[in-house]
């Protein structure tokens, strides 16, 4: 899979909020379910997803099962600077995803 | 049955309040399913004993959803988002999945607008509960009922 | 287990052309808003995989998709919406993901890829997304004309421990709500697509195994016969319709 699909305005002007909008893939198995012959299915989630801006974190989602199969997340932040947003995935069995994106900012 | 529905009652009446009666080693013994008092119980784990307001967060879910396994969900607080007054974390909650925990979303003066959108699982037809955290320490909630339907036709033979 | 409840009134035949609906239609205004956005459509990881493993080279002969075909957003046009098409090699009409597989096998000197792979459901949803808002226009000639009646034949024959047949409901029934669900027309304007009850994306053989389960009768194995003849008359059937792919449905 195309690990994770990311929307971010290229260009925004200084002071104004711009939505993000992140789609990562993953299974996000609840660890509730059972195989056709009664084995539990262990649990495999994403747990933790961090934007950080220019190295500043501005967002934090702590995930549960709860959560649907291949996670979206939409946000906002205010645009202060050009720079680089990242992202971080991190959860179960070391699972850990970063993508990055360039902002220009007016 | 009637101990474990007793103690339940009892923690109902008694506003929820009840986080430290061992209520945690009655529910590991029945089957993996949050029910409205552990639901209340997470809630006290995040808000401690600070009083928790209806109002303030909306929380848009459809009334009806179509398939459990991915509800369209918003969550919001309007709120200037200055560093003197913004929403410090927005928590979800359910009362009916195997766990009553959904997640939990941090923000800061940067975030410009308290609001997420996301996509959640539900077991079966349920309360929704969103809990706010103001940077006054005040916290605020909303709830929605959700009337989820199974497919009709099942894959696994 | 499917629990219907039908209509008095004898089959009502083929639905005309004014009254054919997408299976989008019968959707939630929020599950309609998912398909819309590619931003917020998870089919679209697919895609997008689907993109680099056709720039890839693979196989014996180190060849990538993109050697021959070139661009696909220009060579691909309109392709998916044209499947199955008739294969005057194999003397039969073949589906999307048979097309990928004999060129891997064929030119690319590769192992076919499994029916469901991540890999083969990432190369038929790329291909799906460059016929999208393209009518469906399935070819049928003296060719193709005794497998579309052996697809139609499945179609209307019931079938499995229910005893019911693909028209009773979606012919007859469809718009009309089986358990907590609506009935559609089984269009198939948006495969592969994204179905919530899966949590994955997956084709249109899938969901037809899907139906046969539900309906208590032996589903056909992935690539057969039957399986793509009834494609080709759910195409053929859906002719004009426009093509949505990657679509999501619950």
């Amino acid at each position: 899979m195309a690990s994770a699909l990311i929307n971010v305005p290229p260009r925004a002007k200084r002071g104004e909020i711009i939505e993000i909008k992140t789609l990562i893939s993953h299974p996000m198995e609840t660890g509730y379910r059972r195989t056709q012959l009664g084995a539990l299915v262990p649990r495999d989630i994403i747990r933790l997803f961090v934007c950080t801006y220019n190295g500043t974190e501005v967002f934090r989602a702590e995930l549960h099962p709860a959560i649907a199969a291949n996670p979206f997340i939409v946000f906002s932040t205010v645009a202060t600077e050009s720079g680089t947003l990242a992202f971080q995935w991190t959860g179960d069995r070391g699972f850990s995803e970063t993508e990055s994106v360039a902002i220009t900012v007016d | 049955m009637s101990r474990n529905t007793s103690r339940r009652e009892f923690l109902l009446t008694a506003g929820g309040a009840a986080a430290g009666i061992g209520l945690a080693s009655v529910i590991a013994v029945e089957s993996a399913r949050a029910t409205p008092a552990t639901m209340q119980e997470a809630i006290r784990k995040v808000v401690g004993p600070a009083r928790v307001n209806p109002g303030r967060v909306k929380l848009e879910l459809p009334p009806l959803v179509e398939n459990g396994n991915t509800v369209p969900l918003t969550v919001k607080v309007e709120s200037p988002m200055t560093a003197a007054d913004h929403v410090k974390a927005l928590h979800l909650f359910n009362e009916k999945n195997p766990q009553p925990d959904v997640a939990s979303f941090r923000f800061g003066p940067r975030a410009g607008r308290a609001s997420v959108s996301t996509r959640i699982r539900l077991a079966d037809t349920q309360t929704v509960i969103a809990v706010c955290e103001l940077s006054d320490g005040s916290f605020w909630s909303a709830s929605v009922n959700v009337v989820v339907t199974l497919a009709a036709c099942l894959e696994d033979a | 287990m499917c629990v219907v409840v039908l209509a008095a009134s004898a089959s009502a035949g083929e639905i005309p052309r004014a009254e054919r609906r997408s299976g989008s239609d019968f959707m939630s205004r929020e599950t309609r808003a998912m398909q819309d956005d590619d931003t917020a459509n998870p089919g679209m990881l697919w895609v997008l995989e689907g993109e680099s493993l056709w720039n890839k080279k693979t196989g014996d002969a180190g060849r990538a998709c993109a050697e021959c075909h070139g661009d696909a957003r220009a060579s691909m046009k309109g392709v998916a919406a044209r499947h199955p098409a008739f294969d005057a090699t194999r003397g039969r009409p073949v589906t999307l993901e048979q097309r990928v597989n004999v060129c891997r096998t064929e030119r690319q000197k590769a192992p076919p890829l499994a029916y469901e792979s991540r890999e083969l459901l990432a190369l038929t949803a790329y291909l799906a997304r460059q016929s999208r808002g393209l009518p469906i226009d399935v070819a049928t000639d003296q060719r193709t004309q005794p497998f579309l009646d052996a697809g139609r034949a499945t179609f209307y024959r019931r079938q499995g421990q229910l005893n019911l047949a693909c028209s009773q409901c979606h012919d007859d029934n469809w718009g009309r709500q089986l358990a907590g669900n609506v009935v559609p027309q089984a269009h198939p304007t948006g495969y592969p697509l994204y179905r919530l009850e899966w949590q994955s994306l997956g084709s249109l053989q899938r969901r037809l195994r899907n139906c046969l389960i539900g309906i208590r009768a032996e589903p056909y194995e992935y690539g057969a016969a039957e399986l793509v003849d009834l494609e080709l008359f759910l195409m053929w059937r859906a002719r004009g319709m426009t093509f949505e792919a990657p679509a999501v449905r619950p």
